[in-house]
Formats: structure tokens, C-alpha cells, sequence
């Protein structure tokens, strides 16, 4: 009997042993449940970041560079135990409900996975807590790369860095963010995102169970560097951005300079202006609300996004218009006695004498001189009727780049306004309006508007007598053969080059004998137009427009100062100091024209109505 | 009639590689990166717990063959008592008093006992007019096994009291009858379903099993007393179960029951362990993720990994292969420690050697299939493979005392295979 029993035993000892054998080979080779669950519970993936490219202006001075930002994150929130958490606190300066709160939150995020408990940590703190990291298990650091900038300048032209939202997320086509990461939001940081950004790469580690690293994973085989951002070459000079920000501090308006023969933008300032360290991610959060309540609306980017009539500074445009047209000819002069009269209309014009030529138009900025172009225009006899005129005058305009979108390399460009003749049908009836109803438009008022950034290319496109480069602000990509082509291509205007000429020199006299001839450069030959804008809701903006050396343009200007007056009072005085300042360098002293500028610096234009709703502290350092 | 002693080369060869296996699995699973030598740290102790073991061999082997036999019941005496003491100075280590401190070593009197209890049983089986009709004999069997038992639950460690169910399988080998074995499987189904169902429910669902059977068989009247009676027995059981579960059992071993059975999902609390390693044994796959390069190992997500869930390192870095290879020397161990056993003309020997063979394998059943999910999480530790002075010294003691048994059986006379 017990012979048999123990062969039982043997019995049982092999089959416990095969039904344990075969267990596992179910749980081992056969389910593969396990092994996921392993990775995902031991295996982190940490992304590196690339260093975003700099950016530098046309002189190779340093405008943005990097700077990190930690973050520091919980791992597996749920099995944090003997943490000091008191001396965890004080470390971070925070209260310990304030920890609570956020483990909290960590744990409804992520139960198992990593979650950010702290976004955006300084320099300071995050030295402090790395030291003594060690004694907080499951806390570690992501570094991220921040912005900083050498100017306190250019922060429209330049834009800023935000959290990729969960729009741009979805509509990614090749997926490369994720929740957390950085792009730019404006300005050349998210027109060049795709080259400043670089490629993120990847380091794999196993965790241990309170998500420290324990070592990489496979030896690092799957790891991935990152590649670091092309750096971009910007066509601003810096020095004349921050000359020209000196000028419109405490103004509202804008300045565009552009390298006519390049289309390259010089300088691009929209004012109020803010810091552009005050919009990078460590700070905006502070500054945001700040900037969206001041009435001045210090983040708008005047220069690319807000329409203006452009005033007399069209003035030019209406004159070479008139001549390719031909409803003038270049030796047309037109009597004037202070105002045109339509009907019982009369449109003032300045003390100026009697008869004027094209020339003198333009020096004297005389509004008669106009409505009988425009009048002209809109009667010659080729055209079947106004509306077909009035197409061909829109058409015209377009070639200049009014009206459309230029195609400039910064977010937040607008088109500005030109209307077709259907506008007018639908307004008055068609064929029921003529000439009458739409003469201001002849002398830059009306439906009408044009950016800064528009009639800075006006002014380019006279320079080069009759074309421009659209206008761009990229200068060279680090490891790109060249810069977009569209930048590289001459867009011709609808005005043969000749015509140019007696133009032109109407806004040479402008600033010998003319509305500048009072803020003249001595040794420069400057081609300019002022603008008095009428504005509904107060003072005129003061405008000017305008184009040095004449004989070899090295730098085409618009200037709007926003509610300030005449043309020449300010904007034109701005723009001369400005190209002065380009030409010249820094070989000229202040001593010339030091009360000019100290003027313009000095000077506060802004309405009295903003003034105490305004921050400045999103201005200084 | 003395003769010389010749080892049994198999079980040896066997033994050291087990022990081999072990030391290598415990370096890795208290690894850490760019850490010390298999000779330092918890794998250099375990070896150095392996060279004492084989320095107690040697006096083993020199000892007179009779030596354990004659002195058998002094063995169990002192175990037994070493119990008593460490309940009085024991000291606390995860709530279990089972420690005695001499300096800077623990001893754990518990996993000596099994080695002191091995003695009296033999010794109380193998004499001459022990037979398990008379009541006398049933009493000092269960007396002899009840008594370490009893103290072990005392110290708070009911996974080790619960080895020593593994002699029921040495007195079914030497005649107990099966019947006992067979209620107490009877027992154990009854057991799992009224936890899964509640009492309640267990026992309303017999009775209507019951009454279909008494519709069947209602003309054979004499099957219904008996059939009542087993049907009380078994309501009463199931009540009384309930009762014990709910009453006398702690929660934390209610939970890792309940877990076993799939009854509760915890898979942060009382199941955590068994969910982390069956992860890590998983995710081994075939052939394993490579000596020391487990990270579910490496990452501590699987606490006692060196020590009671150790085959959880084995599965993860060895994959299947090493799995089985586990199994396989163990099982072989096993059936060669039995053929051992049997082949011992001394009954003493025999059931000496027997009750090592059953210990183990009790070990090995429930240490794995904790691990795997096969059975509750019972702290007890893998023969020579756990980390552990005690475990390892006890077993390697035990295993050698056999060993030394069966080398000198040819001087034995021949006994009854009875």
C-alpha cells in the first residue's frame, strides 16, 4: 500500500510541478498584457529639448537667446511617503495646503504617470531645491528653454513663446507636440517656428517606484538627441529699433524702415511697446491681463495690423497714377484758391499759390490739385463709366501692395481696406455715384486704410521706381540655402519708371521748400510727404512717408504718430531723425539737431484720455 | 557496523545548483547600479550563510550514523523551547515576533523548528507499536505537530505555522487513511464557495441540491438519515467558516484570501504585491529581460523581492526558461529526496527524510504560486533561494542531516516496508 502511495506522491509532485510550468508559460510567453504593464509602469520616456535657434539682427548682435525654465514634476503621485514635507514647502515657499492641493491635482492628472507640480520655476529656487532633491523621492526637474533678450526692443517684430493649445495640438498633421511644449505665438517666433524650434529628442529610463531613474533602457539604443534650432538672422538693426523706440515713447503710432533694394525691414516699432521679457513664459502670466486691459493696447502691432488713411502721404501715389493714367501729364498745373469747389461742397486747401505743378503739388501738398486728378481719372474717356474707372484706379493701388496682405514674415498682418467699385453700388446704387461722392479718397481720406507697413512700401516702391521686394524681416536661416523665395522676387508696380521722376522730385522739394522743408538734413537728400490725417474720434494723426538718399535710396519710412497733429510737427520729424540716424551712424552727434530729438523723446502725445489706465511697468526692466 | 559514508552525488549536484541559482538571484535583486560585488552586500552574507552550512556539513558527515536518531527527541525539545523563548525576547520585525537578536545576527527559531519537528515525527512514527488506530498515538502525533504550530501563530507568523500541514502528506505516505485528505479538499471547496457566495447563499443553494437528489431518490429510504446528517454537517460548516472569517481573522488576512479569489480587486492594497510580481514574472517573456537587467526587479515596485517574492527576480531577468529550470531543479530535488526516503532501510531515516521532501515541496507550491497568483500571499520563503540566515542555515541543516542519513544507510538492517 504505502508503495503505491508514494508513487501518488511522485505523482503529484510532477503534476504540480507541469500545472505550475504551464502557468507560467500562459503569463510569460502567451500573454503579453504584462509586459505593457511593465512598461508603462517602469519605463519613462523624458523628452530633451532642443535649443531653440537665436535670434540676431543684421549686424550679428544677439537679440533672443535661451533660457531654461524648470519645471518640476511629481512622479507617481500616489506613492510618495517619507517626505519632510514641511522642509519641502519652505524650500519651494509655498504652504502646506498649498502642497496638498497640488498633489491633489497631480494625482487626478496622471495616478501612475508624471504630472507638473510646479510650472516654471526660477533660476534661484530650482538651485535650492536640486541640491536637497535627493531627500524628496519622486520629485525630479524638466528643463525647458525659456526666452530672454538682450534689448528690451523689437517685442512685437519678435513675438513671443506660449503653451501649444489644444487646437493646434489636433491640427498637427505630423504629430511633434505635446501637451506642455512651447511654440511661438508671434512675430518672427512662430512665422519661423518650424526652423527656430529644432527636433526634440528622446532618453528612455527605467523608474523605480517613486520615479526616480534608475538607469537607461536597452543601453540607450532607442534614445534620440535632440537637434538643436536654426538660428535666424534678422534684416532689423537693432541700434535703430531701439533709436526709434526712443523717439515714439509715449506716443501711440508706428515706424517701418525698409532697404528699398532688398525689401529688408530696418526697423519695425509699434508704441506702447512692452518688454519683450515681460511675454516670455516665465513672466506673461504676470503681465498678460496687464497688457489686455491698457486701452492703448500695448500688445497690438500697430505697424503690420492697423489701418490708417493714409492722408496726404497718398498723395505721390495719386500723381503717378494720374500720369500712367493719363489724366495728368507731367506738366499739368492745376489753379488753386485755397479749396476746391464741388457744388455747394468746398474742400479746403493750404496757403499755397495759385497755380501749381505737379512738383509743387506735392511739396505744398495741395488738396485742389488732387480732386482734379482724381476728377479727371474718373472721367477719361476710356472708361465706360465711373465704376469701370474707379476698377481701374483699385487695380492700380493693388500693384502697390495696398490692399492686400503684403506677405510679411510676422504673425498678424491685415490687409488693410480698399474698396471695388460693387462697395459703392451696394452704398449708393449702381451707377448712381460719380467722382463727387468719393473725392476724398483723391487726397488719402475715405474708405481707405493702409498699415504703416503699406506705406512703408509705398515709399520703397517710388525709390526703386516702380518695384519692391515684399517686405520681409529674415535676412539669412541658419542651414537654409537661402531665405524664402518670395522675398526674392521683384513685385512690379503699374507705373512705368519714367514716370517716377517728376515725382519724386516733388518729394525732394517737400523737404527743401516744402511741408519738411523746416526739419531738412543737411547732406542728405531726403524724398518725404507729410500726412495730416483726419480722425473722427480726435486730434489728426500725424503721418509721413518718405525715402534718403535720393539719389541711391538706402532707406524707404512711414511714420504714424497716432492723435498728435500735423504731419509735419511729428511724424515727420521722426522719420528724418530716424534716417539720419541710419545713414549717419553713430558719426553724428546729437549737437545739430539735439532739440529736435530731445522734442521728440520728451514729448508725451498720449491722449489724456488713456493716461491713467496706462502701465508702465510692462515698459521697464 | 560501521561503513563508509558515500553522498548521493544527484541530490548534491541538485542542492548546489538550487543555492547557486539563489545567490545569484539575490544579488540581483538588491542590485543597484554600479554597486558592489556578488561577494558583498546581501549576496555576499548569503553565501557566507551557505559556507557556514557547509562547515556544519562537514561535522554532520563525521558524526555516527545513529547520532540523530538517539538524540531525536532532544532536537524537537530544544526547538520547541528556543519557540517559547523568542516569545518572551523576541523582537518585533513586520509585526511578527519571531526574532532573536545575538549581536548583530537575527536568528529565526521558526524555520528550525520544522527541522526539530521532522525528528519527533519520525521518531513517533518509527517506533514499534505506533499505529494510527489507537487514539493515544493520533494524540501525540497532533500534539508533537499542534505544539510548534500553536507557538508559531502566537509570534504573529501564521504563512510559517502553516508549513507544517506539509507532514499530513508524510502520514498519508506512511498509512494515515485518505479520507482525511479527501474532507479536508472537501472542506476547502466548501470554504472558497461560501466566501465567494456568503453562507447564506451557500447553504440555501445544498438544500435545494438536496431536495433535487431527494426527488430522485425518495423511494430508498435509507439514504435519507445519512444524507441529512452530511447535509447538517455541511450547513454547520459553512456557518461556522463564515462565522471565523468574519470574526477571527484579521482583515488583512481576510483581504489576501478574498485577493486569492479573485473576490476583490486591490491592486494597491492587499493584492499590490501579487500584482506587482505577476507584472514582473510577465514581463519576462520567453527567454527574460537578462540577468540584472529587470526593471520591474530593479525598480523595487515588488517589496520582500529578495526575499519571499525572490521568484519574481527569477521569472523577470530568466523569462520562461529559467522559470522552468527553477521548477524543474526543484521538482527534481524533490522526487530524488523521496527516492531517498524510500530507499532507506531505516523507517526512522525514511520518514526523516520524507518530511524534508514534503517541507520543501509545500515551499516551493505555495512560495510560487503566490507569485503567480495561484495561491494567497503566505510569507514563507523559497528554499535556498530567499534571502535569510535562518531560512538558508535551517534548510541547508536539514537538507545535510538527509543527506548524511541516506550516505550511511548501508550500515542500516534491512526494516519492514510497512
Amino acid at each position: 500500500m504505502n508503495k503505491l502511495r508514494s508513487k501518488y506522491i511522485y505523482f503529484a509532485v510532477v503534476l504540480i510541478g507541469f500545472i505550475y510550468i504551464l502557468r507560467l508559460f500562459q503569463i510569460q510567453v502567451l500573454d503579453d498584457k504584462y509586459v505593457n504593464i511593465a512598461e508603462r509602469i517602469s519605463l519613462r520616456k523624458q523628452t530633451v529639448y532642443p535649443q531653440r535657434g537665436l535670434i540676431f539682427d543684421r549686424n550679428k548682435k544677439l537679440i533672443v537667446y535661451n533660457d531654461p525654465v524648470y519645471d518640476l514634476m511629481v512622479s507617481v503621485p500616489i506613492r510618495l511617503k517619507g517626505i519632510d514635507t514641511a522642509a519641502f514647502c519652505q524650500l519651494l515657499q509655498i504652504e502646506r495646503e498649498e502642497f496638498d492641493t497640488r498633489l491633489a491635482k497631480a494625482k487626478r492628472a496622471s495616478y501612475r504617470g508624471k504630472s507638473v507640480f510646479q510650472k516654471n520655476i526660477t533660476n534661484l529656487i530650482y538651485a535650492r531645491v536640486q541640491e536637497r532633491l535627493f531627500e524628496f523621492n519622486g520629485f525630479f526637474f524638466e528643463i525647458r528653454q525659456d526666452r530672454n533678450y538682450k534689448y528690451n526692443s523689437a517685442a512685437h517684430l519678435l513675438g513671443y513663446l506660449g503653451e501649444v493649445n489644444r487646437n493646434e495640438l489636433k491640427a498637427q498633421s505630423e504629430v511633434y507636440y505635446e501637451q506642455g511644449d512651447f511654440n511661438g505665438k508671434k512675430g518672427v517666433e512662430r512665422f519661423y517656428e518650424n526652423e527656430l524650434r529644432g527636433v526634440k529628442g528622446e532618453e528612455y529610463f527605467y523608474v523605480d517606484k517613486f520615479g526616480v531613474a534608475r538607469g537607461s533602457y536597452k543601453e540607450g539604443k532607442l534614445d534620440r538627441e535632440a537637434i538643436d534650432g536654426n538660428n535666424l538672422l534678422l534684416s532689423i538693426d537693432i541700434a535703430l529699433q531701439q533709436y526709434g523706440e526712443k523717439l515714439l515713447d509715449n506716443k501711440m503710432g508706428s515706424v517701418v524702415a525698409i532697404e528699398p533694394q532688398t525689401g529688408e525691414i530696418l526697423a519695425l516699432i509699434s508704441s506702447p511697446f512692452y518688454n519683450p521679457e515681460k511675454f516670455n513664459i516665465q513672466n506673461r502670466g504676470k503681465f498678460y491681463n496687464m497688457a489686455i486691459n491698457d486701452p492703448t493696447k500695448p500688445i497690438f502691432n500697430r505697424a503690420v495690423s492697423a489701418p490708417y488713411p493714409p492722408g496726404s502721404t497718398f498723395k505721390p501715389v495719386m500723381a503717378l497714377l494720374g500720369i500712367e493714367d493719363g489724366a495728368i501729364s507731367k506738366n499739368t498745373h492745376f489753379g488753386c484758391q485755397g479749396y476746391y469747389r464741388l457744388g455747394r461742397r468746398i474742400i479746403k486747401c493750404h496757403g499755397h499759390t495759385f497755380s501749381t505743378s505737379l512738383q509743387r503739388s506735392i511739396a505744398s501738398s495741395c488738396n485742389t490739385y488732387y480732386c482734379n486728378t482724381f476728377k479727371n481719372m474718373m472721367q477719361l474717356e476710356k472708361y465706360k463709366n465711373t465704376e469701370a474707372a474707379y476698377n481701374s484706379w483699385q487695380t492700380y493701388l493693388r500693384s502697390f501692395g495696398i490692399g492686400n496682405k503684403l506677405g510679411i514674415d510676422i504673425s498678424g498682418e491685415y490687409r488693410g481696406w480698399l474698396k471695388d467699385a460693387a462697395f459703392y453700388d451696394k452704398m449708393h446704387g449702381a451707377g448712381r455715384w460719380n467722382y463727387a461722392r468719393i473725392i476724398s479718397l483723391s487726397f488719402g481720406q475715405g474708405e481707405l486704410g493702409l498699415t504703416p507697413l503699406q506705406i512703408a512700401n509705398i515709399a520703397a516702391s517710388i525709390a526703386n521706381k516702380g518695384y519692391y521686394y515684399t517686405p520681409h524681416v529674415v535676412r539669412q536661416l541658419e542651414n537654409m540655402e537661402s531665405i524664402p523665395e518670395k522675398y526674392l522676387v521683384k513685385n512690379y508696380t503699374m507705373i512705368s519708371p519714367d514716370n517716377f521722376d517728376p515725382v519724386i522730385e516733388g518729394m525732394q522739394e517737400v523737404t527743401i521748400s516744402g511741408t519738411a522743408a523746416h526739419i531738412a538734413i543737411p547732406g542728405i537728400n531726403i524724398a518725404g510727404k507729410t500726412g495730416t490725417v483726419q480722425n473722427p474720434h480726435g486730434k489728426n494723426h500725424s503721418a509721413y512717408m518718405a525715402f534718403a538718399p535720393v539719389e541711391n535710396p538706402k532707406i524707404a519710412i512711414a511714420v504714424v504718430v497716432e492723435e498728435a497733429g500735423y504731419g509735419s510737427a511729428w511724424a515727420a520729424p521722426i522719420a528724418h531723425l530716424m534716417i539720419e540716424r541710419y545713414l549717419m551712424g553713430d558719426s553724428i552727434g546729437p549737437s545739430a539737431r539735439e532739440y529736435l530729438e530731445k522734442k521728440m523723446i520728451d514729448s508725451d502725445l498720449i491722449p489724456y484720455k488713456y493716461k491713467s489706465s496706462r502701465n508702465k511697468s510692462l515698459y521697464g526692466k | 557496523m560501521e561503513s563508509k559514508s558515500r553522498i548521493d552525488i544527484l541530490s548534491l549536484i541538485l542542492f548546489v545548483a538550487i543555492a547557486a541559482l539563489g545567490v545569484a538571484s539575490v544579488y540581483s535583486a538588491t542590485y543597484e547600479l554600479g554597486a558592489e560585488s556578488i561577494l558583498e552586500g546581501r549576496s555576499g552574507k548569503q553565501l557566507m550563510w551557505f559556507g557556514v552550512s557547509a562547515a556544519i556539513g562537514v561535522i554532520i558527515f563525521l558524526l555516527n550514523a545513529n547520532f540523530f536518531e538517539f538524540f531525536s527527541m532532544y532536537f524537537y525539545v530544544a526547538l520547541m523551547l528556543l519557540l517559547v523563548v523568542v516569545l518572551g525576547i523576541g523582537s518585533d520585525i513586520n509585526g511578527a515576533r519571531s526574532w532573536i537578536k545575538i549581536g548583530s545576527i537575527s536568528i529565526q527559531p521558526s524555520e528550525f523548528a520544522k527541522y526539530g519537528t521532522a525528528f519527533a515525527v519520525s521518531t513517533l512514527l518509527s517506533s514499534i507499536d505506533f499505529s494510527w488506530n489507537k487514539g493515544k498515538d493520533l494524540i501525540k502525533i497532533a500534539a508533537v505537530i499542534l505544539l510548534p504550530m500553536g507557538l508559531i501563530i502566537l509570534q504573529g507568523d501564521t504563512g510559517s505555522a502553516l508549513v507544517f500541514l506539509s507532514f499530513f502528506l508524510v502520514f498519508y505516505r506512511e498509512g494515515l487513511t485518505p479520507a482525511i485528505i479527501v474532507i479536508g479538499l472537501v472542506a476547502v471547496i466548501i470554504f472558497v464557495l461560501t466566501l465567494m457566495f456568503t453562507s447564506m447563499y451557500f447553504s440555501g443553494g445544498v438544500v435545494v441540491l438536496f431536495l433535487i437528489f431527494y426527488a430522485f431518490t425518495y423511494s430508498n429510504k435509507k439514504l435519507l438519515i445519512p444524507s441529512l446528517r452530511i447535509l447538517g454537517i455541511v450547513v454547520l460548516f459553512s456557518l461556522s467558516v463564515q462565522f471565523l472569517f468574519d470574526n477571527v481573522l484579521q482583515k488583512h488576512q481576510q483581504k489576501r484570501i478574498q485577493v486569492t479569489l479573485n473576490l476583490i480587486e486591490d491592486n494597491q492594497g492587499a493584492g499590490y504585491n501579487v500584482n506587482q510580481s505577476k507584472i514582473a514574472i510577465g514581463s519576462g517573456g520567453a527567454s527574460g529581460k537578462g540577468f540584472l537587467n529587470g526593471s520591474h526587479t530593479k525598480g523595487n515596485f515588488i517589496p520582500e523581492q529578495e526575499t519571499d517574492f525572490i521568484f519574481c527576480t527569477i521569472g523577470e531577468e530568466g523569462g520562461w526558461v529559467y522559470s522552468t529550470l527553477t521548477i524543474g531543479l526543484f521538482m527534481a530535488f524533490i522526487l530524488r529526496l523521496y527516492h531517498l526516503g524510500n530507499r532507506a532501510k531505516k523507517k526512522f531515516k525514511r520518514i526523516f527524510i520524507c518530511s524534508l521532501a514534503s517541507i520543501i515541496f509545500f515551499h516551493v507550491i505555495v512560495n510560487v504560486g503566490m507569485t503567480i497568483g495561484l495561491m494567497p500571499v503566505i510569507g514563507i520563503p523559497l528554499p535556498l533561494i530567499s534571502y535569510g540566515g535562518s531560512s538558508v542555515l535551517a534548510f541547508c541543516i536539514f537538507i545535510l542531516t538527509a543527506l548524511k542519513m541516506d550516505a550511511s544507510r548501508d550500515g542500516d538492517l534491512v526494516s519492514t516496508y510497512a
